[in-house]
């Protein structure tokens, strides 16, 4: 354990406290991505693959929609580099999200780094991007936040697969609800005054317009980036001029 | 190892890469300001664009009625969120509704 990064944080800030915290901060997590690894377990068996390339993709890939997709076109019979492709084109938004979390690790040595780049997923940046930033979390509360949702998403997964033909009724409900509901909720808490509001309404608009107008899959990234760029931009230019 | 393997292989590196190197490259640097401001409207910007599809569109298509049971539980779980600030009473609340409209439709 790092004493040295520790040594620089306050000394209410322990490994132990901050495991426990992200642990604890994951639970929602780990309600959401159960019952979605269940319905990825069933589906990709469905789609041909065993057990063991089932828990191999939920393993080494860790990422929910490019698994979803990829046990489709496993399914399809698509080559290896088509898969490989789209799977790297649909994870490209985790460049964004590791980069908004950099400046909170800056003192955290490389290895910790590559470590905690392994957790990245839409909802453990989403809670992760929610703690303030002023008050510095240990490694060790990224480890547990991460860590608690990989533990959701394999348990899922293996139930999904072994399970299949059982579970379908159970993997037919709405629980992956859960994850929204918890994206509406991180989303209220950011939204702390009136450029940000406007940024979240244009976000979702515009994303709404890509994924329905233009059929592509860079909706998220292209609406969020944009939708960032003209927020700061007018927030900016307004503090300036007022 | 079959060929199976290696795909799922290769889908494991094209993913990690992606986390990984932006918190391993610009944590070590200082950022300019501006960029750092810039990534200040990241995160409600990602949760928005993931969000809206999600509750708006089915299959790419345009979904906005009462047969939309994720949008009619969206409604109450904002209430909810801006009311209490409750993250637990906003998934649970959300859940049940969802389920609750969803066996309904």
């Amino acid at each position: 354990m790092s004493t040295r990064v520790a040594s620089r944080l306050p000394s209410s800030v322990t490994p132990w406290r901050e495991l426990i915290l992200g642990v604890g901060k994951a639970i929602p997590i780990l309600l959401g991505y159960v019952p979605i690894g269940i319905a990825y377990g069933v589906l990709a068996r469905e789609a041909g693959l065993d057990l063991f390339a089932v828990m191999a993709m939920s393993v080494m890939v860790f990422a929910g929609a490019s698994q979803f997709i990829a046990a489709g076109m496993f399914g399809a019979a698509a080559g290896g580099w088509s898969i490989v492709v789209t799977t790297l084109l649909v994870n490209l938004r985790h460049l964004l999200f590791s980069s908004s979390l950099a400046p909170r690790m800056a003192r955290f040595s490389t290895r910790t780094l590559a470590l905690i780049g392994t957790g990245i997923t839409d909802e453990t940046f989403a809670v992760a991007s929610a703690e303030p930033a002023a008050q510095p979390h240990h490694p060790w509360f990224y480890y547990g936040l991460n860590l608690t949702a990989y533990a959701g998403w394999n348990l899922g997964s293996f139930l999904g697969a072994v399970l299949g033909p059982l579970l379908q009724r159970v993997a037919d409900l709405p629980l992956d609800f859960a994850l929204a509901a918890m994206f509406i909720y991180l989303l209220v808490i950011q939204v702390a005054g009136r450029a940000l509001a406007a940024t979240a309404v244009l976000a979702g608009v515009l994303s709404v317009v890509f994924a329905a107008g233009l059929h592509t899959k860079w909706n998220v990234v292209l609406a969020a980036l944009i939708a960032a760029t003209i927020g700061a931009g007018w927030e900016h230019w307004t503090k300036r001029s007022g | 190892m079959d060929k199976t393997f290696w795909i799922i292989f290769g889908m494991a590196v094209v993913t990690y890469l992606p986390r990984a190197l932006p918190i391993l490259v610009l944590s070590k640097i200082r950022l300019p300001e501006a960029f750092v401001r810039w990534l200040g409207f990241v995160p409600a910007s990602v949760l928005a664009a993931l969000l809206g599809p999600e509750l708006l569109l089915d299959k790419d298509q345009m979904a906005v009625g009462l047969d939309n049971y994720k949008l009619l539980a969206a409604l109450p779980c904002f209430w909810v969120a801006v009311k209490t600030k409750n993250m637990v009473l906003t998934i649970l609340l959300g859940l049940a509704v969802a389920t609750v409209l969803y066996l309904w439709t």
